[in-house]
């Protein structure tokens, strides 16, 4: 323990760092797009598309031809493996495209999720295997920076002590590999909402997971400057009876940070799970307008909720295809302000009627 | 793990943090006037003073008894048991004093180290027996905050593994029974000088201890918000013969903090260890104009770096009461400049003599 070996030189830090920093500027967030062939196969069937690699890369095409407005709102692009290497119908690469447009290029790098025996259908992430060798090679083909998704839930037993600390484990060691080979790691601690649980209990399970996580990067010698943090926003079960406002959503998402995660984190990066288009939106925008000091920048990393009415207008048909960018732009640009905390809302009541549910912090 | 049962409400929530928030406002800090009886003896016999406990008494009465303005820099006083018992010459209890000038009492609760088997001469802190009865009496004696301080080394094969886990858990278990009695507990990790290691192995050090310190906080559910943190400043060993400017010292220091210490931890109140006076407030003054988030209060809590001047002047003698005060009150206002990043040093030249040597902190 006395002894400190430095993980990563003086310039490895400043290009993790400047890196990072590029993603997250103000206003900017990640569009998720590195949905596996699996999970490709739900959307696309929601819509009644056929799971092929062409319509995968047809339906990519649609989000990357957006034109220069998504320079202002997005920072990076997660791909998936197959994406990286893809082409848009002139026989451009999809990542010199990104590149193009000034946006930092990043790889989905787990191998899903496996089960933990005697536990209660609780899992951890595979990938370890071969990753430096695997971040080398995405590095030299235009990834800066990575994504590993580890998944925890509320149920009566868990998230078990071993839960928390085997993906805590293994998100560090991803952390650590990544950062060795010039690549920011995302890193990823999901707790879903499935179940009936109320807000109080999602904070309460988010602390300790967040702690049990930054415990683990500081064990395995992560730069954190060098890293960005993925996180749920601490809400209610879905299947809770108890509704809240988003105020009441930002509060209790940025008190469970500000008790876990350093100043030294430059970015955290929201998940939407499964929010809405508009809830992701507003929820953010409480958050970054939460009284509470926050010296990280808030953003998003959203998958759905930056795609879904751009996958339901495109339908498949190419003739929708400008129409379909036209809605993805509109999310970005919206969620580039709730990154700010500068978003009016869709035309509902807003400010007024939010402010009567805020709660002082200390019942948080 | 799944469950919460909370372990403080709301009420007693809102109560410590704005006791520790009251401590830190405005660039205020504490007077460590806790010196145990035989610390007292070592600072006593240096000025050739015998070491009763009317000469203690008559020096704590000195430093007490300035004047009301002194609020204004000092926010809280850690006192040793024998002083929150003690009166002044005209029979008003200490305690009184002090808090009528709005000045928060504290009171040391650990009760010294004790070997840890098995190690190279490392230590944990005794003191949890019937800390709880011995907190509850001190509330209604007048104290607010409570302080343990816990040691570690840094020398060969120091700090192990067991002595951050057994220092950092001890605090830990201290820090959740002050809150149970409505205490604010200060929460002291001392990486001591002692030794030649440079200031880049006590950043390291700090670093892993810290980690260390703010698991244990959460896994004991301590309240982050109402507690305030102690550590020392990063600094190379006493013996080391590398020579570190203020400035490196607050970029080292900020560095290890603002990879660790969450942002809901209102205050840093900084140990003085050996530092002389001045640069305990040359120290001070740099961190707070370093230029790294900071979302703590970055304070002081000296001993010798408020009282060595003080200690000289008074030489034991009732005469010299004036003098004595004057020494304490300038230690105090500079360190109140400090706090706020604006003291400025007479023999210096200013800001421009120490711009050169600011290095970025990716090398940190």
């Amino acid at each position: 323990m006395p002894h400190s070996y430095p993980a990563l030189s003086a310039e490895q830090k400043k290009e993790l760092s400047d890196i990072a920093l590029r993603i997250v500027a103000p206003g900017k967030g990640i569009l998720a797009a590195d949905e596996s062939v699996g999970s490709m196969a739900k959307r696309l069937s929601q819509i009644g598309v056929e799971n092929t690699e062409e319509n995968r890369r047809l339906y990519r095409q649609v989000l990357f031809s957006a034109d220069d407005r998504v320079k202002k709102c997005i920072g990076g692009v997660i791909f998936f493996h197959e994406t990286l290497y893809q082409k848009d119908d002139n026989g451009v690469l999809f990542v010199r495209t990104i590149q193009d447009k000034g946006i930092v290029v990043g790889i989905k790098v787990d191998k899903g999720v496996v089960p933990l025996a005697g536990t209660d259908g609780e899992t951890t992430t595979q990938g370890l295997d071969g990753l430096s060798e695997r971040c080398a090679q995405y590095k030299k083909d235009g990834a800066d920076f990575a994504k590993w998704r580890c998944v925890l839930k509320i149920s009566e037993r868990t998230p078990s002590a071993l839960a928390i600390l085997e993906n805590a484990n293994v998100l560090a060691r991803y952390a650590s590999i990544c950062q060795q080979n010039g690549i920011v790691p995302i890193v990823e601690p999901e707790i879903l909402p499935d179940g009936d649980h109320d807000l109080k209990r999602c904070q309460y399970v988010t602390e300790k997971v967040l702690a049990a996580v930054l415990k683990a990067l500081s064990d395995h010698h992560v730069y954190l400057e060098g890293t960005l943090l993925k996180p749920n926003m601490v809400t209610p079960g879905h299947a809770c009876p108890i509704k809240y406002s988003p105020e009441e959503i930002a509060m209790a998402t940025v008190t469970a940070l500000r008790r876990t995660v350093p100043p030294a984190i430059p970015g955290v990066t929201f998940l939407s799970g499964g929010q809405s288009e508009e809830e992701a939106s507003l929820n953010l925008n409480a958050i970054n307008q939460c009284p509470l000091p926050r010296p990280w920048a808030l953003t998003f990393s959203y998958g759905r909720a930056l795609q879904a009415s751009a996958l339901n207008t495109w339908r498949g048909q190419r003739d929708n295809a400008g129409a379909a960018t036209e809605e993805f732009i509109k999310r970005a640009e919206v969620n580039g302000l709730a990154a700010q905390g500068k978003y009016e809302g869709s035309g509902e009541d807003g400010g007024a009627a939010a402010q009567s549910l805020y709660v002082a912090n200390h019942a948080y | 793990m799944a469950y919460q049962f909370p372990a403080l409400t709301s009420e007693q929530k809102k109560e410590l943090s704005e006791i520790a928030q009251r401590i830190v406002a405005n660039g205020k800090g504490i007077l460590a006037a806790d010196e145990s009886v035989g610390t007292m003896g070592s600072r006593l016999q240096r000025i050739k003073v015998e070491n009763t406990e009317e000469n203690r008494r008559q020096f704590r009465e000195i430093l007490f008894t300035v004047d009301d303005s002194v609020s204004q820099s000092i926010g809280g006083v850690i006192l040793f048991r024998e002083t929150l018992y003690q009166k002044d010459s005209q029979g008003k209890l200490f305690r009184d004093i002090l808090k009528e000038k709005g000045i928060v009492v504290g009171i040391k609760l650990d009760q010294g180290g004790a070997p840890l088997a098995g190690t190279n001469k490392e230590t944990t802190i005794q003191g949890l027996d019937g800390l709880s009865e011995r907190c509850a009496q001190y509330k209604k004696d007048g104290a607010d905050f409570g302080k343990w301080r816990a040691v570690l080394k840094i020398d060969n094969q120091c700090p192990s593994h067991l002595a951050i886990q057994e220092n950092a858990n001890t605090l830990a278990r201290y820090a959740s029974i002050c809150q149970q009695n409505g205490l604010v507990p200060i929460v002291e990790p001392e990486v001591i000088a002692d030794g030649d290691h440079d200031m880049e192995h006590c950043q390291y050090v700090t670093e892993k201890v810290l980690a260390a310190v703010y698991k244990a906080l959460n896994d004991h559910h301590v309240y982050l918000e109402g507690t305030l943190l102690k550590p020392n400043m990063v600094t190379a060993g006493h013996a080391s013969t590398k020579k570190y400017t203020p400035e490196q010292v607050a970029m080292a220091t900020v560095t290890a903090l603002y990879r660790t210490v969450p942002a809901a931890v209102p205050g840093i109140c900084f140990l003085s260890g050996g530092m002389s006076e001045e640069d305990a407030t040359l120290n001070l003054n740099a961190i707070n104009l370093c230029p790294l988030p900071k979302p703590w209060k970055l304070s002081f809590s000296y001993g010798r770096a408020l009282q060595a001047s003080a200690l000289a002047a008074w030489g034991g003698k009732a005469a010299n009461k004036k003098a004595t005060q004057e020494a304490f009150m300038k230690r105090a206002l500079a360190n109140c400049q400090a706090a706020k990043g604006q003291y400025v040093h007479t023999g210096s030249s200013g800001a421009a003599s120490t711009q050169s040597l600011f290095t970025a902190c990716y090398t940190y």
